[in-house]
């Protein structure tokens, strides 16, 4: 089986856009990575759409009506916030399969702002409140809350992951946000569900990513491996039995699953990984996740971010892009927006937030339902 | 606890007894020995044995194993409340709201009871059956004789 690159990524800068159509959104992105890669829309054999919104609207199709209409095959993914990873390993599966030299992964969404989602109902009532509650804050606060109850992990520490994404976007004018957010003002802000305050909460924005993926062949015979990347594992789990899933979803299992079956794929482990795209969904997730993915032992995440090991410029420098906590989450988006972040480091573009000398890195996404998709990525050229 | 009501259950979990009294149901594998909560279901979402699934009443005590104080919900949701994770005696987990506790007094591990309460909800304002979570006084001074 062929190994699969990435020859062109791009992503638009997330924001909100709510007079532009979900497709022209998704349109943009296509394009920008068309001229990353040199290639147009008539080299794609398929391509692979991801989108939760209008996941029932043929995104991808429309997508197609906006930049050229092949008549080749489309195929719309829906994996709640692995939406867009799963769109791209759809496309990696295709290629490693040997049923296509090039396709196009892009990943859109347009989002609504506040809280995700409409609370739940039975018999004609809502339930939210009445019997605990189902927003997705309080699931990521009650998480965090059990990492506190094994681990003695504070408040103080879940708010530095906010801190610390938020300094990252600092340097990335493609996130939604460029302003530093000191520790007492996130702990200071809106308390939206304890520990958890609306700036450890991930920001709604509209985006949309796209990346082009090629064979080995292909790459070799439009002379695109000087800056193509190798993706040395793709994994996608979904939430094993675990007792406790039911009543408070489980995103740790599913990702340990996960990162182990990446690792093992990939012949590497955790210390090999140079820098990391993680589902910061909320501040609390990203510590939970170190652990998950094995950058430090079980209870030890509190400590890795007092240290600072996880800030550029750290041992492992995490969500350098400023994570869905500050580039922001548009959710059929942040999966292929994480594989444009460590591909533009991995190739040495990523300017004033560059993680130094990176030549192997991971992408990672979690989605309530539930759905984990991890990537490692390798730099190719010298 | 009886309540003097026939109203409907909030959670489909909770059932009311054919004495009136409400309690929770959950499922347990005759081939496994899983105490699960949710729907009935083909298989063991466990041991993927088929149709080992039993009805049965759940226990009426339990140990908070996590939790948080929501402060901010979907609009129109009254807050704060406590939302919390109870293990029960005996297997199987629940999600309900703590109450009769001050959020600050709330310590994982503590033990709770599982009580029933009427309560008026929907755009209508009917009566429903509610589960809820107190603090177990008795266990805790026995706790605190120790």
């Amino acid at each position: 089986m062929s190994d699969v690159f990435v020859v062109g990524t791009d992503m638009i800068r997330f924001g909100r856009f709510p007079d532009r159509l979900v497709e022209d959104i998704g349109a943009e992105a296509c394009l920008m990575a068309f001229a990353d890669a040199g290639l147009g829309i008539a080299d794609m054999q398929a391509v692979y759409c991801g989108n939760l919104g209008e996941a029932n609207r043929a995104v991808g199709q429309r997508i197609l009506r906006h930049i050229g209409q092949t008549g080749v095959p489309v195929v719309n993914t829906a994996n709640a916030c692995a939406t867009g990873a799963t769109a791209f390993r759809e496309g990696w599966i295709a290629i490693k399969s040997g049923l296509y030299d090039t396709v196009l992964c892009v990943g859109v969404e347009q989002m609504g702002r506040g809280l995700l989602g409409a609370p739940d109902t039975h018999n004609g009532a809502t339930i939210e409140g009445l019997i605990g509650s189902r927003t997705m804050p309080s699931v990521f606060a009650t998480l965090g809350m059990e990492h506190a109850r094994d681990y003695g992990t504070t408040f103080e520490q879940f708010a530095k992951v906010s801190v610390k994404n938020h300094h990252h976007s600092t340097f990335n004018p493609k996130a939604m946000y460029q302003f530093e957010t000191p520790l007492e003002q996130v702990m200071g802000a809106e308390m939206i569900s304890f520990p958890l305050t609306k700036l450890m909460c991930s920001v709604n924005v509209d985006g949309a990513a796209a990346a082009i993926l090629c064979s080995e062949k292909k790459v070799r015979q439009l002379g695109l491996m000087s800056r193509a990347v190798r993706v040395r594992a793709s994994i996608l789990t979904s939430d094993p039995y675990t007792p406790h899933n039911f009543a408070l979803m489980d995103f740790n299992t599913i990702t340990r699953n996960a990162a182990a079956a990446a690792y093992d794929m990939a012949g590497l482990g955790p210390d090999d990984i140079n820098l990391i795209e993680l589902h910061d969904c909320f501040a609390t997730a990203e510590l939970l996740h170190y652990e998950n993915l094995g950058i430090c032992a079980p209870g030890e995440a509190g400590s890795l971010i007092d240290r600072g090991d996880t800030a550029l410029g750290g041992r492992i420098p995490v969500n350098v892009s400023g994570g869905l906590l500050s580039k922001g989450h548009p959710l059929g988006a942040t999966g292929i927006a994480n594989i444009y972040e460590v591909t533009t480091h991995l190739r040495g573009e990523a300017g004033a937030r560059q993680v130094e000398g990176a030549r192997i890195g991971l992408t990672h996404v979690v989605g309530a339902g539930s759905a984990c998709a991890v990537h490692v990525l390798e730099k190719v050229g010298g | 606890m009886m309540l003097p009501t026939d109203a409907p259950s909030l959670a489909p979990y909770v059932k009311i007894g054919e004495d009136g009294a409400p309690y929770i149901e959950g499922l347990e594998c005759e081939a496994c020995g899983e105490i699960i909560v949710g729907d009935q279901r083909r298989s063991c979402p466990k041991c993927f044995a088929q149709g080992t699934l039993k009805a049965r009443r759940l226990a009426q005590r339990g140990s908070l194993y996590a939790f948080t104080v929501v402060h901010r919900s979907f609009p129109g949701i009254e807050t704060p409340f406590v939302s919390a994770i109870v293990d029960l005696e005996g297997g199987g987990v629940v999600k309900g709201n703590l109450i009769a506790i001050d959020p600050k007094d709330v310590v994982f591990g503590m033990p709770v009871i599982v009580d029933f309460e009427q309560v008026e909800a929907g755009d209508a304002r009917k009566a429903y059956v509610r589960h809820v979570f107190r603090p177990d006084g008795q266990a805790g001074a026995k706790e605190a004789n120790r």
